[in-house]
């Protein structure tokens, strides 16, 4: 049996209604759980850039790939492992501040963490950190255990990859001399 | 350039033509009244043919795209006439038919609000579409119908559906209308990989028991002189997918039969012994493949195909071969070396003359016993000189129109493959007669299936249509009647049918019929069905328990052929 494991799956689109719909199908027809979802402008204005993360084997992954591909809104969609990716996840803890208060110094935890403070006041303490799953896994479970978390929320993962080819600005660039010449069909 | 103001209405049919459509199948209703309105002004340029149903008029519009390799085109109202053409255009989808069907939506501001016929339609229709997209204004009619047009009938084909609201078809904009040639992202037509040609060549000229396995993609691809060129020139034997009937004539020396669960015994058998399989525009589909883990694993696989993501989807292949089979088989022509294969082609013999012996002979030539669905498909495709348009319902009458019907030209078998939509033979006979009205057309269908869409014998009678329906009645489901008979112990749960009186009701709808009920009076009875271009109904009551042999059951594999009683 082919293993299942963790893909990012990067999907360039045109900015149109529906799009999310029309990938997100793609999935529930596989039976296919999306893990984290992160949507954003990319760097090429008019052109969305979708970040997914699920389990699956590369069998599966493939083919829901080259599915969402094929939707005609979609410009380009690729899958990449753990490996190949520079990838982060952001998170942010609400304390209560007097919990906080009570564990005495809280030095060694910012600095172990590297935790950023966001806001703070009388009632609660905002706490922010990034990077991989695990790492802000952790910090949720060691607060949880000690001094309780009131509100915890993790972005969905965003990625780059490390590979030296661009692959939706090469495309693009050979669409667009596909478009200056077009060919009649 | 000078342009004009026109309404959103007028504009969507003014681009239609633009885009040279002359034929639309429709239903008239609240949210798209402005565009009939508007309609009514081009009754001399643009043949409206009104169904029964909006599923009649998907089924319809593929009939006619089918037969013609046109896009078929379908205008309906919002909300329940859209969920009404969901089956169609699902069928399209599976089927990879070209049709484009505008729904009308209530206007812009009521959107989202639950507003009387309102429903989310490109939501509905995004998994059954290759493009869904909804008009809010009446500046973007010509660009949405440009590009619905093009992507529907470019690639590999399917269904695109616009939904129009109301507003943007009474408002006006200026009529600026381009063709679409190009979509940034979409790649209707991959770049053919030289070295992709050259390594499918080199297995083909090295292998001693090539098989070609033919799909719709030859006959989208208007491919059917390269195919022939191709299979002729390193002597081929070539088998049809049931979409991929008639791409090859019926008595080409190269035709070895029917693939899959009820095709012939001899290309399922071989398909475990060939050393190359040459699949052909086909999406190797369960029905045609059987369990996969013992699917042709003795041979190389070669794949043509226009769309990647099929490549690899069921089966693993060893050279893919992306691009228009157009374009792809005659590269790879030029590179094979002729062969001759003669002792491979006539190893087929063996299993041809097993199946004729134990299932063919009886089914179509029976000399005594009630009727057979065969005996009737085979006399009727005598009786048109293989040339007719043979459409079909979904089931028994399905398997024997297309195991017992012989084609002499290309596109001459209509029927519901991927979708199997019981109901799809009335409405799609309607529309090959609408788009092939020069060709006879025999529609084959079951009482089941019949009584699906029988209301489109009125669209029949208004329009005239000479279709030949040919009913072949057994008061039964019949397929799923089988299915009980092997598989569920004989336990008929709820498939045999009280029938009504069909000849009244097609006398109803002013159209001629007959009942036969004794085999002395069938010749007879095609005979007059056939005499003439009117619209016709036979009904043949043949055996109730009937089985379509030979038969691959779901999940065995290709070698598992059941051939019944021998």
């Amino acid at each position: 049996m082919e293993k299942t494991k963790l893909y990012t799956i990067t999907v360039f689109s045109e900015n149109t209604v529906g799009l999310l719909n029309q990938i997100t199908i793609i999935f529930t027809r596989r039976a296919i759980n999306i893990e984290t979802l992160s949507v954003s402008p990319s760097a090429i204005k008019g052109i969305h850039k979708f970040t997914i993360t699920a389990f699956a084997t590369q069998s599966v992954i493939e083919k829901i790939v080259k599915q969402i591909d094929k939707r005609v809104d979609i410009l380009k969609s690729y899958y990449n492992t753990d490996e190949d990716l520079i990838h982060q996840e952001i998170a942010l803890y609400k304390i209560a501040t007097e919990k906080l208060m009570a564990m005495g110094s809280i030095e060694s935890l910012i600095r172990q963490y590297n935790i950023k403070i966001l806001d703070m006041n009388d009632t609660f303490v905002v706490f922010l950190k990034s990077g991989h799953y695990a790492e802000t896994q952790q910090l949720f479970e060691e607060l949880s255990n000690t001094i309780g978390v009131l509100q915890f929320v993790r972005s969905g993962r965003i990625a780059i990859t490390k590979a030296k080819v661009e692959r939706l600005s090469d495309m693009l660039d050979a669409m667009r001399k596909i478009d200056e010449n077009p060919v009649d069909n | 350039m000078s342009t004009k103001k026109m309404s959103g209405s007028q504009i969507l049919i003014e681009s239609m033509i633009k885009e040279g459509i002359d034929t639309i199948f429709g239903y008239p209703g609240g949210a798209i009244m402005p565009a009939f309105d508007a309609l009514f002004d081009y009754r001399d340029k643009i043949n409206h043919v009104l169904t029964r149903h909006e599923q009649g008029a998907t089924h319809a519009a593929e009939g006619y795209a089918l037969v013609s390799g046109k896009t078929g085109v379908c205008l309906i109202t919002s909300g329940p006439a859209a969920t009404n053409a969901v089956t169609g255009i699902s069928n399209a989808m599976l089927d990879s038919t070209p049709i484009v069907v505008i729904s009308g939506q209530v206007g812009s501001n009521l959107l989202g609000t639950d507003a009387f016929q309102e429903i989310d339609v490109v939501g509905i229709m995004h998994p059954i579409t290759k493009w869904a997209y909804q008009i809010r204004r009446a500046e973007d009619v010509a660009w949405a119908v440009a590009r619905a047009f093009y992507i529907a009938k470019t690639g590999r084909p399917g269904p695109v559906v616009l939904d129009f609201t109301k507003n943007a078809q009474t408002e006006e904009a200026e009529f600026n209308y381009k063709p679409c040639t190009f979509i940034r992202g979409y790649i209707p037509e991959p770049d053919v990989k030289q070295e992709r040609i050259a390594e499918a060549a080199k297995l083909i000229n090295v292998a001693k028991k090539p098989l070609a396995l033919v799909g719709q993609g030859v006959i989208l691809a208007r491919a059917e002189e390269e195919l022939k060129a191709f299979l002729e020139k390193a002597n081929i034997p070539a088998a049809w997918t049931l979409l991929g009937a008639s791409a090859m004539p019926s008595d080409f020396k190269l035709n070895m039969g029917f693939l899959g669960m009820h095709g012939n015994m001899a290309p399922n058998m071989k398909t475990n012994e060939c050393d190359v399989l040459i699949a052909i525009g086909m999406r190797f589909d369960d029905r045609v493949t059987g369990n996969l883990d013992t699917y042709a694993k003795q041979a190389k696989i070669i794949h043509l195909d226009i769309d990647r993501a099929e490549i690899n989807k069921n089966v693993q292949v060893d050279v893919p071969v992306l691009g228009d089979a157009k374009e792809t088989l005659p590269l790879i022509t030029e590179l094979l070396h002729e062969a001759d294969h003669q002792e491979w082609i006539d190893s087929f013999k063996v299993y041809d003359d097993k199946e004729y012996n134990v299932v063919i002979r009886k089914e179509i030539m029976p000399e005594n016993g009630e009727m057979t669905m065969g005996e009737v498909v085979h006399k009727v495709s005598e009786a048109t000189n293989h040339q007719a348009i043979v459409v079909t319902d979904v089931g028994q009458n399905q398997m024997m129109a297309a195991r017992y019907s012989k084609h002499s030209q290309t596109r001459s078998l209509i029927t519901s493959g991927g979708l199997g939509t019981m109901g799809f033979g009335i409405p799609a006979a309607v529309g090959a007669k609408v788009g092939a009205p020069d060709r006879t057309v025999c529609l084959f269908c079951g009482d089941g299936g019949f009584q699906m869409t029988i209301q489109e014998l009125g669209t029949i009678m208004q329009e005239k249509l000479g279709i030949k329906i040919i009913l072949l009645n057994n008061d039964f489901l019949g397929m799923v009647r089988q299915w009980q008979e092997m598989f569920f112990d004989e336990r008929y749960s709820f498939t045999e049918i009280d029938n009504p009186d069909f000849i009244a009701i097609a006398k109803a709808y002013n159209i001629d019929g007959t009942l036969v009920t004794k085999r002395e009076d069938l010749d007879a009875a095609i005979r007059d069905m056939l005499k003439d271009d009117k619209p016709y109904l036979l009904v043949v009551n043949v055996e109730k328990k009937g089985m379509v042999y030979p038969m691959i059951p779901a999940g065995a594999s290709v070698t598992d052929v059941l051939l019944g009683d021998e």
